[in-house]
């Protein structure tokens, strides 16, 4: 992506205004306003850590500080689709590394890769807080719980 | 035994996180009361009611909220934590999406007795549905008029940090800034958010106030134990018949919570261990579970209430693989400000891995558990005593079993 290509449009110009006026300092909208910037550009790139900077002023360092401590921000290039496994103790103790072991077979991926046709990226990832309902994966947005391989196998092929 | 319903009284009834379901169900009567209060005695009421925080430190609210210096001019803030994140615990998730409106009466309530005007919830940012969920209802309590006259709510979503659950980290990414703990003092009641005076409280927490306010402090008291008031909500998970959310008085015990109300153990139907509030809390073995589950209660017993998550394993789960696990998370989560804490982690975990893996070394235990103890207690957040909670019990607890993946 060159670097022309990294603009919000008005409208999301204005969003980031009123993001910003919404914090005693306007800093606070950071982390809002950079998730905006990851559902527009896909991803994080220096060039997108660098135009959000001057939106608010902050030295890219800053941001790209920020950016790199956060696992929901991604600094290059994702899948489609973020299947992210729970790999912590309750997940574990239910099977989640047979779920782990199942989807990089069946996608043909490591952990922390993506798909040669850049559908899916696999992730491993600490508690998201479902343990009820273990093992447990995010799948972009969703939530998918009570996994088997067969369950596992019918979400990743109903998605788009 | 069954549950004592207070705050999942009505979890199950449809439409429930709408305004007018809520209104129905009796919502924002505890704020109508509240408003002929005076903030002083909005605090003195939660002190009187033994409400202690559900998040993790256990610490009395009202207390808490007196320690905002009573000479400030300013603002002051209110911010929620909800940033659920401590394995094993998931409650605020069902909070947040079964009943917000129960949270913003809490926020509302709180706000006055602060004398906050601006309001801050953090959610963490996988939490996406609870997020959607809550910030519809933030926008009916606007469209009512119910927010926007003495208190504004700003939904914010967190971007993955387990830290970010520690109040101040909290603060730091509520800044815009990475999740770095800050030193205290100054505490965040004396400097918090934006440099203002702040009060972060668990979701919880905040949704048990409208019942201190309608219910009355003695009630609320009488409920729990002479040192902490109230029901909480259990989460527990693992090795049991019926994980799930349950809500019961803190004196409640471990073995009735585990056998009465999640049905019992699954597995070998032998229980081995069992992890009372959520993966900081020291393990207890299968004969350490008569224990009332309130924050001193647990603390004599040697581990802690943490955040309630109970995380159950049978005799077939090897207790050196559960490490693994839980010191994987730690050295994963270390935010990486204090060299004991960015360091250990890693070392711990690399060392309990290579044991799990049959090349563990015969000191390696005795060099875990004494990193552990000497970092303890060195750094600026509570993040590296959670760790060393598990290392130190797992091992000594069931040191047999560690021993025999190491070769002779």
């Amino acid at each position: 992506m060159s670097t022309s290509g990294v603009t919000f449009s008005p409208e999301q110009l204005a969003e980031v205004r009123r993001l910003q006026g919404l914090y005693p300092d306007p800093r606070g909208a950071l982390l809002p306003v950079l998730h905006m910037a990851q559902e527009t550009f896909g991803h994080i790139s220096l060039e997108v850590e660098e135009y959000v900077a001057g939106l608010f002023r902050l030295s890219p360092a800053h941001v790209h500080e920020v950016v790199t401590f956060y696992t929901l921000f991604f600094q290059r290039p994702k899948g489609r689709h973020v299947i992210s496994v729970c790999h912590n103790l309750s997940c574990h103790l239910a099977g989640a590394p047979k779920i782990l072991a199942h989807l990089r077979q069946k996608l043909g991926i490591d952990v922390g890769e993506t798909t040669g046709d850049e559908r899916f990226t696999l992730l491993a990832v600490e508690c998201l807080c479902a343990c009820e309902h273990a093992p447990m994966m995010q799948v972009d947005d969703r939530y998918e719980l009570d996994l088997t391989p067969e369950r596992v196998d019918r979400i990743v092929e109903g998605l788009p | 035994m069954t549950e004592t319903r207070i705050l999942t009284r009505h979890f199950d009834r449809p439409g429930a996180h709408t305004l007018r379901g809520w209104r129905e169900l009796g919502g924002y009567a505890a704020w109508e009361k509240a408003q002929g209060m005076e903030p002083a005695a909005i605090v003195e009421e939660v002190k009187k009611s033994n409400l202690r925080g559900l998040g993790g430190a256990g610490f009395p609210t009202g207390t808490k909220w007196s320690f905002i210096p009573r000479d400030h001019r300013g603002p002051v803030y209110l911010v929620v934590n909800a940033d659920e994140g401590e394995p094993g615990t998931f409650k605020d998730r069902y909070l947040l999406e079964r009943t917000p409106h129960a949270l913003i009466e809490g926020m509302l309530i709180t706000a006055r007795a602060i004398r906050a005007a601006l309001g801050f919830v953090y959610i963490r940012g996988e939490y996406v549905e609870p997020w959607r969920r809550f910030s519809a209802a933030v926008r009916e309590a606007y469209d009512a008029g119910i927010l926007g006259r003495g208190l504004d709510v700003v939904v914010h979503r967190g971007a993955g940090a387990y830290i970010c659950g520690e109040e101040t980290g909290l603060i730091s990414s509520l800044e815009g800034r990475k999740g770095w703990p800050k030193l205290k003092p100054p505490f965040p009641a004396v400097k918090g958010a934006f440099g203002a005076p702040t009060i972060v409280n668990n979701v919880e927490t905040l949704c048990h106030v409208p019942h201190v306010i309608a219910g009355g402090a003695e009630w609320f008291a009488s409920l729990g134990t002479r040192t902490q008031g109230g029901t909480r909500i259990f989460s527990v998970s693992g090795r049991v018949r019926r994980p799930g959310i349950y809500e019961a008085p803190v004196s409640i015990t471990l073995r009735r919570l585990v056998y009465d109300l999640a049905g019992g153990v699954t597995g070998t139907g032998r229980l081995k261990a069992v992890v009372p509030g959520g993966s900081s809390a020291p393990i207890l073995r299968a004969d350490e579970i008569d224990v009332t589950m309130d924050v001193d209660g647990l603390r004599a017993a040697g581990s802690m209430a943490g955040s309630a998550g109970v995380i159950v394993m049978d005799e077939s789960v090897s207790i050196p693989e559960a490490l693994m696990v839980v010191a994987r998370f730690y050295a994963h989560e270390s935010c990486g400000q204090c060299t004991p804490c960015r360091e250990s982690t890693g070392w711990i975990y690399r060392m309990v891995r290579r044991i799990v893996e049959g090349r563990g070394r015969k000191e390696d235990l005795d060099t875990i558990l004494d990193v552990a103890r000497r970092g303890a207690g060195t750094t600026i957040c509570a993040f590296y005593d959670g760790a060393v909670g598990p290392y130190i019990s797992y091992i000594e607890k069931f040191r047999d079993e560690f021993e025999a993946l190491i070769p002779r």
